[in-house]
């Protein structure tokens, strides 16, 4: 199931819907990527609220998405990781460090817009 | 043992199948929610070493009942090239880089019991319980 992906004012949003395959996730990576250049966005969210799981392979190829796209110039923030998937990615030893998270949609634009209003002064 | 039920795991789409039927299973025991993550990401990360590593093999995913006490017994098996070193595989190897990134580490951790056998050439057998508390 392909994600798809929202644009909204300076900011993309990809909302997971369900769960992914490798294949899936490779695809978001590509399209996020191609896209932020596209639209010249200055921000990505990436909302996995109906994620059930985050693997190991899931969590390094969204750590390595979120890594491109800052190579490509926009920040992201992972949003809507949910309590059970948080406790099992931390005794997994899986980590998001570096990565911005927000707890929900909301407050993930608003860690995207508080950063950027901050580049924006400088 | 009883109620087992195999599937092969041959590429990425029957992780997510395999992952479902566990999370099936565990839920008809009544585990928690988050015994239920903490199952099929179990799972996920067995069935996807079996993609990587020997490119296919079968899940079993069986309940165990001992005496009062009611679990879900994991078992990942493959025909591929074995682990080498089963101590270095078990090393946490996510953060400090040592350890080979197979994730059995934390597989153990997030289960109660964990056995694993591996002969170089000839495949492995990963087995994990998680006893309903």
């Amino acid at each position: 199931m392909e994600v798809p992906i929202l644009k909204q004012s300076d900011y993309l949003i990809a909302t997971i819907q369900a769960a992914l395959t490798d294949e899936d996730l490779l695809k978001l990576h590509y399209a996020l990527v191609e896209q932020v250049g596209k639209h010249r966005s200055k921000g990505v969210i990436i909302d996995v609220t109906a994620l059930d799981i985050m693997d190991s392979f899931a969590t390094r190829t969204l750590r390595s998405l979120v890594h491109m796209v800052k190579l490509r110039g926009a920040d992201t923030v992972i949003c809507g990781i949910q309590p059970e998937v948080a406790f099992t990615m931390v005794q997994l030893g899986l980590t998001l460090e570096g990565i911005s998270t927000a707890l929900d949609l909301e407050e993930g634009l608003a860690l995207l817009t508080t950063s950027n209003n901050k580049k924006r002064k400088i | 043992m009883d109620g087992g039920s195999t599937i092969a795991i041959t590429s990425d789409s029957d992780i997510i199948v395999a992952r479902e039927l566990g999370r099936r299973v565990g839920k008809e025991l009544d585990f928690s929610l988050t015994d239920l993550t903490i199952i099929a990401t179990v799972i996920s990360e067995l069935a996807r070493n079996i993609i990587i590593f020997a490119k296919h093999g079968d899940m079993i995913i069986e309940t165990i009942r001992h005496g009062k006490k009611v679990g879900i017994v994991i078992t990942a098996v493959d025909k591929g090239p074995g682990i080498p070193d089963i101590f270095l595989a078990m090393q946490d190897g996510y953060s400090t880089g040592k350890g080979l990134g197979l994730g059995l580490p934390g597989v153990r951790r997030l289960m109660d019991e964990f056995e694993i056998f591996s002969e170089t050439g000839k495949g492995t057998r990963v087995s994990v319980k998680k006893w309903l508390m």
